[in-house]
């Protein structure tokens, strides 16, 4: 090592009247007298070399208490759970992949898919409404998020399948004239699922609207104007520069929202609709089996937002490319990481080379 | 050098106008480039230029001529509109009165009747490409790498081939020193390299006239001096280069025009030579006396 060899060179270094630690405190003082001169005792001569001495990273025995105390305490609520007969787990295993509580549960994804899908969409044309230059355009946009913000989405959701009382039929045509290219009852239009898509998707719309917003709002202008600078064309400067930005503020807000939607589209079992929620209300009526049929929905839910949130991580670490100086490690690569430098001996692993 | 010979006096560049913008106006009358020979593309001429925001006035009717392939560098304390000025030259800012041309066509607006229209989008985009642009603080595109932020523009705005992009993008990185980061986000990276990434960028365009905000206000000292060679180059090979700097001994070095700017006018313009060692005006003076001794001491 070749470290080793010039410590040798210079055995003046190793001598006893050299402080063993070289701080600024220390030599700090000596410097103003004699310490220009050169490397006499007490100058401020070429630093002691430690290079061939190993590296030890900081302890945490606080860390390792606090991870313990919660184990214990995660170990408790599990042993509990395994134990206590009244959760019934039996009767929850029965239900759990009953081809009823699928269906619910296929009907419950289905809700939450395309009301997701066509809130943000239109989340997305009212942010950007919002944001235009027409004051009329940036009204509209307003309204509507007050409206469907500020009402309960059980009463929009009543609303909308009760709407065949307020407007017998709804038709297409000329407004203000006579001319009318098509006319529906508006009872066979508004089944209990499009009342169930629409309430979902408008009230999902206002709420992502502003999420958009406040995503695009968090753009430097700086970023816009050279783009602008270069000639990129508008579209471009939005799919391009802007959005990828706003992914990041966006994100994590949206997969609240859609999380939430999922356990939110429980709401339309008051259009007797029969997703998951309201199938194991059905179930436990007929059986009186409650509480386990509610940990099957509950169960399932936990499933749903679990497979979303490993999405959500590797979206979000997509869109952090270049916002942070160095990408975060998937779970893969930690563990990798972990087992290469912990199942070796630790003086091995942290030993220079 | 020749440039600032002709324009000593604000009064010359007054004169100088008046035939400029009846050229320019004819020549975007008759819808005529004058595209002449390849040394003398770049001419800007800014013509009275008046901009406010709300009730400050921040140019009080500019009136200023770079030659084609003439270096302009503008000083002035902070907050006279240098960076204002630069970025009407682009249309960043739409000025509220008066105009710009480069080449005899103005910028941002076109001529009909007697009123100048606001161009389309489209065209002042198209006009932009002609027109390099380095920012302050480098703006550059954080999510996209070196390259990629070099070789965005000429790809959806020229049309170039991505291929063609790229390996022009690996150039002109070369060419600022940093060919071997190409794949580098712009956090990864210095603010000098920042910086120079965002002159490769500007580069890539290959454009008739560059506008430098303070483009060496991020750079350490030893860096300066690669990005003035650059830049130097760059006025070699003809391209005009107005530059905003607080940086004088940069300034005396690269500039064949200097001009004085403060609280929205051009005090006074002239060579390096004239300005630094001889500024007629008072308030020209008293600017030096205040900024110019630390920075020779360098
Ligand atoms: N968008 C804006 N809205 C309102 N005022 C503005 C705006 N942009 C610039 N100003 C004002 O215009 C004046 C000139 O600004 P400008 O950025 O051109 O100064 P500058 O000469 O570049 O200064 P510096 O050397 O500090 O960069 C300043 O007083 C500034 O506050
Ligand atoms: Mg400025």
């Amino acid at each position: 090592m070749s470290s080793a060899v010039s410590n040798q060179a210079r055995p003046a270094e190793a001598g006893p009247a050299r402080q063993p630690v070289p701080g600024p405190a220390s030599t700090g003082t000596g410097t103003s007298g004699a310490g220009a001169s050169g490397p006499g005792p007490g100058g401020r001569g070429p630093a002691t070399d430690y290079s061939g001495y190993p590296l030890v990273g900081s302890k945490h025995p606080w860390r390792w208490v606090g991870t313990a105390a919660v184990a214990l305490g995660v170990a408790a609520v599990a042993w509990s759970l395994a134990t206590n007969p009244r959760w019934e787990w039996g009767v929850v295993a029965q239900w759990f992949t009953a081809q009823s509580v699928v269906n619910g549960l296929l009907e419950t994804l289905k809700l939450t898919a395309i009301s997701g899908i066509l809130g943000f969409v239109l989340g997305f044309i009212l942010a950007l409404m919002r944001l235009s230059a027409s004051p009329l355009l940036v009204s509209v946009s307003w309204t509507f998020s007050w409206i469907f913000r500020s009402t309960p989405l059980l009463v929009q959701m009543l609303l909308w399948y009760n709407l065949g009382y307020l407007y017998e039929k709804i038709s297409l045509g000329i407004p203000f004239t006579d001319v009318r290219f098509f006319e529906v009852q508006t009872t066979t239009l508004i089944s209990q699922f499009a009342a169930a898509v629409l309430g979902l998707t408008l009230n999902q719309a206002a709420y992502s609207a502003e999420i958009i917003r406040g995503g695009i709002l968090s753009v430097d202008q700086g970023q816009l104007e050279a783009a602008a600078a270069l000639g990129i064309p508008a579209w471009r400067r939005s799919t391009r520069i802007v959005l990828p930005q706003a992914m990041r503020a966006i994100l994590p807000t949206a997969f609240n929202e859609i999380i939430g939607l999922v356990k939110g589209t429980s709401i339309v079992y008051v259009l007797a609709y029969s997703e998951l929620f309201y199938t194991v209300q059905v179930i436990y009526n007929r059986t009186q089996q409650v509480l386990p049929l509610l940990l099957v929905a509950t169960l399932w839910y936990v499933v749903i937002t679990s497979v979303l949130s490993v999405f959500q991580y590797y979206i979000e670490r997509h869109y952090s490319k270049g916002a942070v100086r160095t990408l975060p490690l998937t779970p893969l690569q930690k563990a990798r990481k972990f087992f290469a430098t912990h199942a070796v001996a630790p003086s091995r692993a942290r030993s220079p080379r | 050098m020749s440039t600032a010979a002709a324009q000593t006096a604000t009064g010359t560049g007054q004169t100088a106008t008046v035939t400029g913008q009846t050229a320019a106006e004819s020549a975007a009358a008759a819808g005529v480039r004058t595209e002449a020979a390849a040394p003398t593309r770049g001419l800007v001429e800014i013509t009275k230029v008046r901009k406010s925001f709300g009730a400050t006035e921040v140019l009080k009717g500019i009136t200023l001529t770079v030659e084609p392939g003439g270096v302009a560098v503008i000083v002035g304390p902070s907050g006279s509109g240098k960076s204002t000025l630069l970025r009407t030259i682009n249309h960043l800012e739409k000025v509220d009165g008066g105009h710009i041309a480069i080449d005899g066509t103005l910028v941002g607006y076109e001529v009909r009747g007697r009123r100048l229209h606001e161009l389309r989008e489209k065209d002042i985009l198209k006009q932009r490409t002609e027109i390099g642009m380095v920012f302050q603080n480098f703006n550059l595109f954080p999510h996209l790498t070196a390259l990629e932020n070099v070789a965005e523009a000429p790809v959806v705005a020229q049309g170039r081939s991505k291929e063609e992009a790229r390996k022009r993008g690996l150039e002109l990185l070369d060419r600022v020193g940093l060919k071997d980061r190409a794949g580098a986000y712009p956090r990864q990276l210095s603010g000098g390299q920042q910086q120079r990434v965002a002159i490769a960028r500007a580069l890539a365009l290959n454009p008739k006239i560059l506008l430098f905000d303070e483009p060496t206000s991020a750079l350490d000292p030893e860096l300066v001096n690669e990005v003035l060679d650059v830049i130097r180059e760059l006025a070699k090979s003809g391209t005009t280069l107005i530059i905003v700097t607080h940086e004088m001994g940069f300034a005396r070095d690269v500039a064949d025009t200097v001009v004085f700017m403060d609280e929205g006018q051009i005090v006074e313009q002239g060579s390096p030579e004239q300005i630094f060692a001889n500024p007629q005006e008072p308030r020209t003076r008293s600017f030096f006396s205040k900024v110019l001794e630390p920075a020779f001491n360098i």
